[in-house]
């Protein structure tokens, strides 16, 4: 077999895998959706306001209610949670001031 | 046409004949060259499922959530905020919430402990999310104790844990009565950790919140679009770490492929001399460079595209665990919803395959445009 043969069959697959991965995306979303609607409606009834995915520190953890210096506060020698604080930003609320009251 | 197809095909064959000459050099290339589109495709995904799940979940957070700050710092609040704030016209309702942060020493981790206002919940009974379960390996009926803020030790019992689906949003949590919680915390009744706040009209959350503020000058008062907006620039992934982290890899890629693609070796300028000397003329030498950088970055592309799909989707992000566990003890299971979206598949194929397909082609027309004999000589 010709090596330019080779070469397109293998890219032949590759791209039949990669239709394959826009398949299965757009056929578990549905699943997903009514997954994230369940998550959705305890987070309505618990009254939620964060994801849990870094657990370590306050601010990473619920990073929309933190106190505007909490990454500094954990104890006199941790200056930020490396690197979980450095993948979760500071809040909205820090970059923007609130609306002006006058 | 079939003329040129199967010309083509031949310079193909060629092609790949010459880069299986070099084979520790290419195959090194093609691994780097991989890795680098895996990692980028990877984030990308990552970063858009996250902002996905945290867009579909969070839109029915509180619309209004009110924190008492005193001197700067989030402190409980006065439940009379609350008959304050509800005065205010356009709020439907204000709530109390009731929660904070328990450092559990046996586990070292942190948990989340929460007021449930689900009225089953008896004193002396708690709810665990699945992450808590799985750390302190308790189960339902199980007893768990939590030192109280007073030195003594309070014991519950696991009335149930949340289901695995919801570990996302959940791992952590402790659901308590309130009597519970406000003995274990030592908080005062009158007292709250917040309030949130209910809003007839949605379209009037800004103005509410500003008359919060009037209302209640020591509060700060957090919309939902902004909790939304968080997490946006959070997952953004132009932002964060991993995109710092890897500019340095980028950069050192580009530096490494650009001087492959666009430096040509002396054993490369010899052959090109050849070629030119037995009859070929600079556009095949042309078309088969075209097709050298091709190979490489097209195999290179989609190989780290499926590659990135399968850890994003089949691993649970595997690789990016360590950087958002950090260094909780407790770090959530998820699977995310499954994001490809051709837009952005599409850039990237534009930033990788076609600058090293380009960067390959120039050197090689400098180099056939030369005299083949001085070329040979060189």
């Amino acid at each position: 077999m010709r090596k330019s043969d080779i070469f397109w069959r293998f890219i032949l697959v590759n791209l039949a895998l990669l239709g394959l991965v826009f398949i299965h995306a757009a056929a578990n979303t549905q699943d997903h959706l009514s997954r994230l609607k369940h998550l959705g409606e305890m987070v309505e009834q618990l009254k939620l306001t964060d994801l849990c995915l870094t657990t370590e520190a306050p601010h990473t953890r619920n990073p929309s209610q933190a106190d505007w210096h909490t990454p500094f506060q954990t104890h006199p020698l941790a200056l930020e949670h490396f690197p979980s604080g450095a993948v979760v930003g500071p809040p909205e609320l820090l970059r923007k001031s609130y609306e002006k009251m006058d | 046409m079939k003329r040129w197809i199967e010309k083509q095909r031949c310079l193909l064959d060629f092609t790949l004949s010459s880069l299986f000459r070099r084979k520790g050099k290419n195959i090194a290339l093609v691994l780097v060259y991989t890795l680098v589109v895996f990692t980028l495709a990877s984030v990308m995904m990552f970063t858009q499922a996250l902002k996905k799940e945290a867009a579909l979940v969070l839109r029915e957070t509180p619309e209004i959530v009110v924190q008492k700050l005193v001197a700067g710092r989030h402190d409980l609040i006065p439940l009379s905020y609350a008959s304050r704030i509800s005065q205010i016209r356009g709020v439907a309702s204000v709530k109390e919430r009731l929660w904070g942060y328990y450092f559990d020493p046996v586990a070292g981790a942190n948990y989340t402990v929460m007021v449930s206002e689900d009225p089953s919940l008896d004193e002396g009974e708690i709810m665990v999310g699945q992450g808590i379960s799985r750390l302190r390996q308790v189960y339902k009926r199980n007893i768990l104790s939590f030192r109280a803020c007073d030195g003594n030790y309070l014991t519950f019992k696991i009335k149930g844990t949340f289901e695995a689906e919801s570990e996302l949003i959940a791992s952590d949590l402790i659901l308590i009565s309130e009597g519970d919680f406000r003995r274990l915390f030592g908080v005062p009744g009158g007292y709250a950790t917040d309030l949130t706040v209910k809003v007839r009209n949605r379209k009037e959350i800004p103005t509410i919140a500003a008359k919060i503020l009037q209302t209640v000058p020591d509060t700060r008062p957090i919309l939902r679009d902004e909790i939304l907006r968080t997490y946006d620039a959070v997952f953004d992934w132009r932002g964060g770490i991993i995109m710092a982290v890897l500019a340095g890899a980028i950069l050192a890629f580009i530096i490494f492929a650009w001087d492959r693609a666009a430096g040509l070796s002396a054993e490369e300028r010899r052959e090109i001399g050849i070629l030119k000397a037995i009859g070929w003329e600079t556009g095949d030498v042309l078309q088969m460079k075209f097709w050298e950088g091709l190979v490489i970055s097209l195999s290179s592309f989609l190989l780290g595209v499926l590659l990135a799909y399968w850890h994003i989707h089949f691993t649970s992000a595997a690789l990016f665990e360590p950087v958002l566990k950090g260094w909780s003890v407790l770090y959530p299971k998820f699977k995310l919803i499954p994001q490809v979206d051709g837009y952005q598949m599409a850039t990237l194929f534009f930033l990788t395959v076609m600058p090293y397909t380009v960067a390959t082609i120039v050197p090689s027309w400098r180099a056939a445009t030369i005299d083949p004999d001085s070329v040979m000589r060189s």
